[in-house]
């Protein structure tokens, strides 16, 4: 132990910021060339959504601003410059710049994604330790059988679904949207966009709990097989009491890493859920930017979406180096 | 398998013998035969569902307003829709087109995913580094926003659909298939073989890549689920097949519309079909694997 486990992880830390830097150019000059190549052209969606007539000579303004004669590479390189500065462009369909609507949109987007994670790694892990415990027998069973149902479903069918149950049929939630119609934004209290929040948070979850349940099942079998368990059973402790000093201790970060890594997942899932009820986070904002040819809106997104999936794996991958001593070898 | 069928293994005569439980079907078939028929008929009922869903005809699928909105009945399965078609007959046509995209694009995936792999394991360093920065790079972006880019970049539909799903779906079956090829070189007759003076290359065709060929069909069945939840999950929003098209992300989209209006049946019994579909794929490959891994033969 020459160096302390500190400097290992700030080593590893600037390795995989390295890395993501490097991924991120990539997705961008990727996601460039992808819109570039689009047949969809970005300068008459943009003048459909000002609903007025445009003269060609303003159409040729236009497309002189935006720069869209010049050769993609140079286009590419000051889109490069403004994103490094801070300015992400306007958005065509909300009239605002790029940036703000990110923000303001991540943060709902964030809310969503933050409830369902916390939730599906609850649930996951409890149902995935009461499996382990049960191995082969009903409750394994049944909860095993579940959780493939759930991971064969689509997520947006269950939205549906659960809309379908508890807001049409039950009427206990609204049907969409994170603040009541004809509310003022800033007259909605915390406690109404918690209640718009609990149905698509829940909608995620149920589609990522069952990952981390199969997993921590598949750990905590390994644990209960092994020769230290059985001589503490044999030392006379109890199956419960084996969990608890054994069994968590060696699956907790495992499937914490697990939950991290699992951002890219959750993002997608989120698309989904926030589209089925309406709620004003990212995923809503990149369908509509990409159905409506909002171009530098896309481009924000998928670059945003990027970092956040990068900043998951980092965190597993530290954690990885943390918790697993071969691998903290290996990494020297 | 035949020599099961003529001689009588010992543990059957001794069961026999015993006469605990009565020798029927189940327990007169071993684990590998009841894989194979399992496997049999679940291809079976796939083709059968793939094949009425293409033979169904574009009037069969036209509705008309008199028989708008009518719940699920003998005539009607599924009821119709707002617009008076059959939403059974809709379903079943549009999972057979989910499923040609689901297949297509998960066979191109695991060719690209054979070909990742196979390069990555047995070409040189900077090849196999290169390699895992690409795949690191798809699997940090979202999938679905990386279909939505790819299917915004070829002007949607169809094409774009096949390509976004093709190209993000192969990552991990190409990790799987660079870490076989890598402890299948490390195995002694591959170095007993390159002391005998083969080349490479028939190394290669011989030795490894009859141990890549169930990996390649196994990863392509379980591929398939992932892929057909996608199509649906990108019609859904629009960037898919065109909304004519009867596409099961298409119907279920339509359904949205109506739910608050109480017809629950455009909504839930399309999608229970799809579950079904990706459930009764998710059980083949899993009996396929059993069939084809020999380690796994014996449970």
């Amino acid at each position: 132990m020459d160096r302390g486990i500190f400097a290992r992880l700030v080593k590893n830390f600037v390795v995989y910021g390295l890395r993501i830097i490097s991924l991120l150019l990539a997705v961008s000059i990727i996601a460039f060339t992808l819109v570039s190549a689009s047949p969809i052209d970005p300068v008459q969606q943009y003048i459909l959504g000002l609903g007025t007539a445009v003269s060609p000579e303003k159409r040729a303004e236009i497309e002189a601003y935006w720069g869209v004669n010049e050769p993609p590479v140079r286009r590419y390189l000051t889109w490069l410059n403004e994103l490094l500065h801070g300015n992400m462009g306007e958005s065509a369909i909300y009239r605002r710049p790029v940036s703000d609507i990110l923000w303001e949109r991540f943060a709902n987007s964030l809310a969503l994604m933050l409830c369902a994670w916390v939730l599906a790694g609850v649930i996951g892990f409890a149902l995935g330790c009461v499996m382990g415990m049960y191995r082969d027998r009903l409750p394994d069973k049944i909860i095993k059988k579940v959780c493939y149902i759930l991971s064969s479903m689509p997520t947006f069918w269950l939205g549906l679904l659960l809309l379908l149950v508890f807001s049409v049929w039950l009427g206990w939630f609204p049907i969409g949207f994170s603040s009541p119609i004809g509310v003022l934004s800033e007259n909605v209290t915390v406690g109404q966009k918690i209640y718009h929040l609990i149905l698509p948070a829940f909608t995620l979850s149920l589609m990522s709990f069952s990952n981390i349940a199969l997993h921590t099942r598949q750990k905590l079998i390994d644990v209960l097989n092994s020769e230290y368990v059985l001589f503490a059973r044999a030392r006379g402790e109890g199956r419960w009491t084996v969990l608890c000093r054994h069994g968590l201790r060696n699956i907790l970060l495992p499937a914490l890493t697990l939950q991290f890594a699992s951002f890219a997942e959750l993002f997608g899932g989120s698309v989904m859920a926030e589209n089925v009820f309406s709620y004003p986070g990212l995923g809503s904002a990149v369908s509509a930017a990409g159905l409506q040819g909002d171009v530098p809106l896309l481009l924000g997104i998928t670059l945003f979406s990027t970092l956040f999936v990068s900043v998951g794996n980092l965190i597993a991958n530290l954690l990885y180096g943390v918790i697993d001593p071969q691998i903290r070898e290996v990494g020297r | 398998m035949q020599n099961n069928t003529k001689q009588p293994s010992y543990g059957r005569q001794l069961y026999k013998r015993s006469n605990k439980k009565p020798l029927n079907r189940i327990n007169y078939l071993n684990n590998r035969k009841r894989a194979v028929i399992l496997t049999t008929s679940l291809t079976i009922i796939f083709v059968i569902v793939y094949v009425a869903g293409m033979l169904i005809s574009e009037d069969a699928v036209s509705g008309s307003f008199l028989n708008a909105k009518i719940a699920p009945c003998f005539k009607y399965p599924f009821g119709t829709d707002a617009l008076g078609r059959n939403v059974f007959l809709r379903t079943l046509k549009g999972l057979s087109v989910s499923i040609t995209v689901g297949i297509a694009a998960s066979a191109i995936s695991a060719v690209i995913a054979v070909l990742v792999g196979v390069a990555a394991a047995a070409g040189s360093r900077w090849l196999d580094a290169v390699i895992n920065w690409i795949i690191d790079l798809v699997m940090s972006v979202p999938h679905t926003i990386l279909i939505i880019l790819i299917s915004f970049c070829l002007g949607r539909g169809m094409k774009g659909l096949l390509v976004g799903i093709a190209a993000t779906h192969w990552c991990s079956l190409a990790r799987v298939i660079r870490g076989e090829v890598l402890q299948l070189r490390s195995q002694q007759y591959i170095a007993v073989s390159r002391r005998l003076g083969k080349s490479s290359g028939w190394i290669f065709v011989n030795h490894i890549l009859p141990h890549l060929v169930p990996q390649f069909f196994v990863g392509l069945v379980l591929m398939f689920p992932h892929a057909i939840l996608h199509e649906a999950s990108i019609s859904f929003l629009g960037f898919g097949l065109p909304p004519e098209q009867p596409a099961i992300g298409i119907i279920l989209a339509e359904s949205m519309r109506y739910l608050s209006t109480g017809m629950w049946w455009t909504a839930v019994l399309p999608g229970i079909t799809l579950v079904l579909i990706v459930l009764l794929v998710d059980k083949l490959g899993d009996n396929i694997k059993m069939i084809l891994d020999p380690y796994r033969a014996q449970e």
